[in-house]
């Protein structure tokens, strides 16, 4: 399995009606790498990790995950997501479940575990971030960065092979920012492979492999963050980065 | 269900002691003006007497509620409304579910089906439930299908109402489905779960907590409207009631019905206006957060 690529886009478009958000989309991650997408609101940085997850369909090119393409037609799109971790700006826990149930509803419903197993292992990975006193809690009883947290949780046991995270800060209080992002270093360091579309400048350079930026649907410029952070090579990033620098955000 | 915390009591906080006080000393002034001013215009009428005696003479009252000689009680044919609309609440729950969800399976595959589901809400929400009563009543066992035609009448009266309400609440639920934001769905399937899983686990939990108090409104109508079942012969209480003040000349009977109908409905009155109580105090508590 593993000299295949975790994720690989040939030549991925979508457009939403006129709008052409993705223009072709080449990008490879290796297993264990963290790429991170940086570029402003409406570059394609969400609607990019909506197609990988199969939440949008792609108008063309191939979306390939360990080898398998799964953009081919017959493709049980709920196979490939349950391998796909994803977590988006607005948490969208469920309300109406506690947040033992919430981590446990998709083990227990898509892969059939039985519920002794799915507790335990949702008990175990709350414990690892700090929320098991959390676990009888309903999700409208906890702060935005607790909330964020369950759901990285709650996308971590259906043991993906690799997780998505859309903006996963972007709706936060400031001083809750950075529990979040301790969670997704603390999965870094265990060699989760990620793709993590962010606006938060410093943690990209921080914890990337890669950094690729994105402007109106292309991957302009991409590399080790040292180099795309210091020495961008095209004057788009330059620009981006520079009005990220004005705005005291990196 | 969550327990939530429990809420102020009333007269929190100081000086609202005083004021409650005197807003306890006008509203009970302004309820036993209001009152007196209708007893004192119905005793001043000149049928006063008259209708005392045919509507409320004690002795009338009592016999039409126990039932006296030859005649049917009308507490004993109220139990008959009682069974009508607890079993039509069952059936209603669940065929009503059943046209919301067809209602919202997207897919062309489908479209006969949510045609189907259109078409019947558009019917039996259009049609009066006493034609709809006399067609099924009258119209079924004419059929002569088997065991079908041979129900008794009461069950032609169940399958009305059950046919009409389901399209009432039908509606309803799929008024709460379309409440759930769909964001709720996309995590559910982003997690791997069926689009049924999905409706089935996130969507349906949240759409019926929130319809719970219209649901039961309508169930509140039904109550009342299982009387429409004595058209095709069922003994039920307004049957009942009828019956007495036929052969007795008094109409007593229909204010024991009556009574009989608004006791049974109060209590599930109160009941949603606690249920609409306890949703604005989630709805505000979450404001907050």
């Amino acid at each position: 399995m593993n000299e295949h690529p975790a994720l690989l886009l040939e030549g991925v478009h979508k457009s939403f009606g006129e709008n052409e958000v993705l223009k072709g989309i080449d990008l490879k991650v290796a297993p264990h790498e963290v790429v991170c997408l940086i570029g402003a609101s409406g570059s394609g940085k969400s609607t990019l990790l909506k197609c990988v997850n199969l939440v949008e369909p792609i108008d063309a090119g191939r979306v390939v995950v360990d080898g398998e393409e799964i953009t081919e037609r017959g493709v049980d799109a709920n196979r490939i997501r349950r391998r796909i971790g994803i977590v988006y700006q607005a948490f969208n826990l469920f309300p109406h479940m506690t947040v033992l149930r919430n981590v446990t509803l998709a083990p227990r419903e898509a892969l059939g575990t039985n519920r002794a197993e799915a507790e335990k292992n949702a008990g175990d990975l709350l414990q690892r971030f700090g929320l098991l006193d959390k676990r009888d809690e309903y999700p409208d009883r906890l702060s935005g960065g607790q909330q964020q947290r369950v759901a990285i949780v709650r996308a971590l046991a259906m043991r993906p092979h690799l997780m998505l995270l859309d903006e996963v800060t972007s709706a936060l209080d400031p001083e809750l920012v950075a529990e979040v992002l301790a969670v997704i270093r603390e999965l870094a360091r265990e060699g989760m492979t990620m793709l993590i579309a962010t606006h938060e400048m410093s943690f990209a350079r921080d914890i990337a492999d890669r950094v690729c930026f994105l402007e109106a649907g292309r991957i302009l410029e991409q590399g080790p963050p040292e180099s795309i952070f210091t020495a961008p090579e095209n004057s788009r990033t330059r620009q981006f980065l520079g009005r990220i620098i004005e705005a005291g955000r990196l | 269900m969550e327990g939530g915390p429990a809420a102020p009591g009333p007269s929190a906080g100081r000086g609202s002691r005083a004021l409650g006080n005197r807003a306890v000393l006008v509203s009970s002034a302004s309820t036993v003006l209001f009152f007196a001013i209708i007893a004192v215009v119905l005793v001043l009428a000149p049928g006063s007497g008259i209708v005392a005696k045919r509507f409320f003479d004690p002795s009338h009252l009592w016999d039409s509620l126990v039932g006296s000689e030859g005649l049917p009680s009308v507490l004993g044919a109220f139990w008959l409304n009682v069974q009508i609309f607890t079993v039509s609440e069952v059936f209603i729950l669940i065929l009503a579910l059943v046209i919301a969800v067809v209602r919202g399976i997207p897919g062309p595959v489908f479209f006969p089906f949510r045609l189907v589901a259109v078409a019947y809400t558009d019917l039996f929400r259009g049609v009066p439930l006493i034609l709809v009563l006399y067609m099924i009543g009258f119209g079924v066992p004419g059929l002569d299908l088997g065991f079908i035609s041979y129900l008794p009448d009461v069950a032609y009266g169940v399958i009305s109402l059950v046919l009409v309400y389901s399209a009432y609440v039908a509606e309803v639920y799929r008024a709460g489905i379309e409440s759930v934001h769909e964001s709720q769905n996309a995590a559910a399937r982003s997690l791997g779960l069926t689009r049924w899983q999905s409706l089935r686990f996130v969507v349906l939990p949240q759409a019926i907590r929130r319809v719970i108090p219209p649901l039961l409104n309508d169930f509140i109508g039904l109550q009342k409207d299982t009387a429409l079942v004595s058209v095709l012969g069922s003994i039920e209480a307004a049957r009942a009631a009828q019956i007495y003040g036929a052969s007795e000349f008094n109409y007593a009977s229909y204010v024991v019905a009556a009574l009989l109908f608004v006791l049974i409905t109060i209590p599930l009155a109160r009941f949603t206006d606690r249920l609409i109580a306890r949703d604005k105090r989630r709805r505000e508590a979450g404001a907050l957060a």
